[in-house]
């Protein structure tokens, strides 16, 4: 990966509480994602993955370290400021779809635009091609109760993808669903960051981890090992019976 | 893997000579298990002796199509059905690795088991990168699947054992064997444990 750096975490940590009873979600961890990069986090239940993600979504403060995106501090930023970083730059998506049941797809793709004072016609127009590039450019009219649930999630990740150069975060964005569509909501996800989109998911699943470029192991809220990927797809096809 | 009786699902579609029936073999197989054509002809020789195909009496001897007897269709049949491998499970070498170094340091067992982890998702990271190749077969994608569902169980095994050693759960080489545990007064998490490695199929 050589694209420029989108995120990065510097020797973040995080504490809750105080005195012997304090609780180290995250211990010092540092990472970086690049533009175009895939990044899978996984991790037993309370290791930090969560934390680390709304961490770097500037939805909580690390209690020492420095984050930033797109070479901006976020610790820096007023309030406002930071509203609009997280409107502009960076796309989340939920296990719950979090969908405005209310506003078609289309509505709820352009929504962020929007609320960023892009005009009605404009920010329609990147609507459908978001949604288009998800595989739902027929869709665009539906409401979300017309949707299945891995229809809903692939709305809700081109709403994500709709700012430009948008860094994806996303925790657990599959597990509400089947296999068939999870692998569908991550090859959107991995066509994305072949478009040049960065993203950082949080799961369990290591199937759908397997779509990242890189996996990020953590435990006790440090980062203990990540996967070494090079491309060796073609040798697969050469090297013959296990 | 039975060669065998992959070429006789191959011949039950249609006639084929050797190097037909290699081709289709592999196409079929998602290109992920190359076949070596002179093996192909070695199994047609044994499968004519039993009287499983029979070869068509062309002049040209590689170009001589194959064609399966009423007995090797039934033979694929019963093939079709049956259990697959060993039954109890053969031994798996990661269940061993993994058992052993939780026997000898329970402490460091999590090392070996995030090295296991970690290559365990790198071989799935390759089987998606073929998956999400433009113009993959379906034969592929089915391919694909199946090494990645196999190697999830993995990943998820190794997930389950970390979970059980950190709640405390020891494995001692003082254990009795695994058929008749006498220890009533064990732990729940520790005869848990040795649920879990029964189910898992690690044999002594």
């Amino acid at each position: 990966m050589t694209g420029p750096v989108r995120l990065v975490l510097d020797r973040v940590s995080r504490s809750f509480g105080a005195g012997p009873t304090t609780v180290h979600a995250l211990r010092e961890v540092s990472l970086a994602v690049t533009a175009g990069e895939f990044v899978a986090v996984m991790g037993p239940s309370g290791s930090g993955k969560s934390t680390m993600l709304t961490i770097a979504g500037g939805l909580d403060r690390p209690t020492s370290g420095r984050v930033l995106v797109d070479g901006i501090e976020v610790a820096g930023l007023s309030r406002t400021e930071l509203a609009a970083l997280r409107r502009g730059r960076l796309g989340y998506v939920f296990q719950s779809f979090n969908l405005l049941p209310a506003l078609t797809a289309a509505e709820n793709v352009r929504l962020p635009l929007e609320l960023d004072g892009v005009r009605r016609r404009a920010a329609h127009t990147r609507a459908l091609a978001q949604l288009e590039a998800v595989g739902l450019g027929h869709r665009a009219d539906h409401f979300p109760d017309d949707l299945s649930g891995g229809e809903q999630q692939r709305v809700a990740i081109a709403r994500a993808l709709v700012a430009e150069g948008a860094l994806i975060l996303a925790d657990e964005p599959t597990g509400a669903l089947d296999s068939v569509n999870g692998e569908a909501v991550m090859r959107s996800l991995r066509q994305a960051c072949d478009r040049g989109a960065a993203a950082v998911v949080v799961t369990h699943d290591a199937q759908l981890a397997a779509w990242a470029d890189r996996v990020v192991f953590l435990r006790d809220g440090r980062v203990v090992d990540q996967t070494d990927i090079s491309p060796v797809v073609p040798d697969l096809l050469t090297s013959g019976p296990r | 893997m039975s060669i065998r009786h992959s070429l006789l699902a191959l011949l039950s579609t249609e006639p084929m000579y050797g190097q037909q029936l290699k081709s289709e073999f592999e196409a079929r197989t998602g290109d992920l298990w190359p076949l070596n054509v002179g093996q192909v002809y070695t199994t047609l020789n044994r499968l004519e002796r039993d009287g499983l195909v029979e070869a068509r009496p062309e002049a040209d001897v590689a170009l001589r199509p194959y064609t399966i007897t009423v007995l090797g269709q039934a033979e694929l049949a019963t093939w079709f059905r049956a259990v697959p491998g060993d039954e109890p499970p053969p031994r798996d070498e990661l269940v061993m690795k993994v058992m052993l170094a939780a026997s000898v340091d329970p402490l460091g067992a999590a090392d070996v088991i995030q090295s296991h982890r970690r290559q365990t998702l790198e071989a799935m990271h390759r089987f998606t990168r073929l998956k999400a190749l433009e113009g993959a077969t379906v034969a592929t994608l089915m391919m694909c699947d199946a090494e990645l569902f196999r190697l999830e169980a993995s990943v998820r095994w190794l997930d389950s054992v970390d979970a059980r050693l950190r709640a405390g759960a020891r494995l001692t080489p003082a254990a009795p064997a695994l058929p008749s545990d006498p220890a009533p007064a064990a732990s729940t998490a520790a005869s848990a444990s040795t649920r879990g490695r029964r189910r898992s199929g690690a044999r002594r």
